[in-house]
């Protein structure tokens, strides 16, 4: 399976649905989407990872990018992740400290803190 | 002998036949199922480095995966021929600086595989290194 990626406008915020595979070989069409969002001036992501299948270190170091990115311009960029194999990811490598992860598009939407 | 071996080129899109392949034989060895998902995330992360370290130092060879079902016990051992002068650090000229967000992703893979294996051992040398993970079986 490959990545999809789709992108949608929910009020200032950009909602990223990503599916499929984030590997070595997938990541760097992630990244060229993170990156392309911010250089059109989308500075408040969430990324919806309810259909990500398989997520290993090279796709965090491609949110991580994001994540600078936008707050870079005083952005955010959200999660959402219900998914405990990929949730798991995250705990080991202490990120749910760095990432705000949600249940629901529409609480990460609503999420100002 | 190695249960089953692959050699793939050191390019990104074959990390996946990696994954794969290892899964498939992790499951027939008997590794329990709730621990298949580790196994591939762990082999893949092992793979993508020993892609990474390829790429870096311009190693022609191929990497090689090898999967070893043994009694009780299943190994997953990837080897790279990436040399390194002193273990553990990057090969010569892979120095950081071309891509800030690829820097540390090497490190990160290494903490991914050592919180999710109990059972692993990183090996480097001049003439590259190896990854080997075990995993207990039930017949």
């Amino acid at each position: 399976m490959d990545l999809s990626l789709s992108t949608r406008t929910v009020g200032d915020r950009t909602v990223v649905e990503v599916g499929g595979e984030i590997d070595v070989y997938t990541a760097l069409k992630l990244r060229e989407q993170l990156v392309e969002l911010v250089n059109d001036g989308s500075f408040h992501l969430v990324v919806d990872m309810e259909r990500v299948d398989f997520l290993d270190s090279t796709g965090l170091g491609v949110l991580i990018g994001g994540l600078k990115r936008v707050r870079a311009h005083e952005g955010s960029l959200r999660l959402v992740c219900n998914q405990e194999r990929i949730l798991k990811i995250f705990r080991i490598t202490g990120l749910t400290k760095v990432f705000p992860i949600h249940t629901s598009v529409e609480e990460a939407v609503a999420a100002t803190d | 002998m190695a249960t089953v071996e692959l050699r793939f080129s050191a390019l990104p899109e074959h990390v996946r036949t990696a994954r794969l392949v290892a899964a498939a034989v992790a499951r027939r060895a008997g590794v329990d199922e709730a621990v298949l998902d580790e196994v591939r995330l762990a082999v893949g992360e092992a793979c993508t480095r020993a892609v990474g370290l390829h790429q870096a130092a311009n190693v022609p060879a191929p990497v090689r995966v090898a999967l070893i079902e043994e009694e009780k016990q299943f190994s997953i051992e990837v080897g790279d021929e990436a040399p390194r002068s002193v273990p553990g650090e990057r090969a010569p000229g892979a120095g950081p600086g071309e891509d800030p967000e690829a820097e540390g992703e090497d490190e990160m893979g290494l903490a991914v595989i050592s919180g999710l294996v109990d059972d692993v051992e990183v090996t480097a040398g001049e003439n590259g290194g190896s990854i080997r993970m075990t995993w207990p079986t039930t017949p």
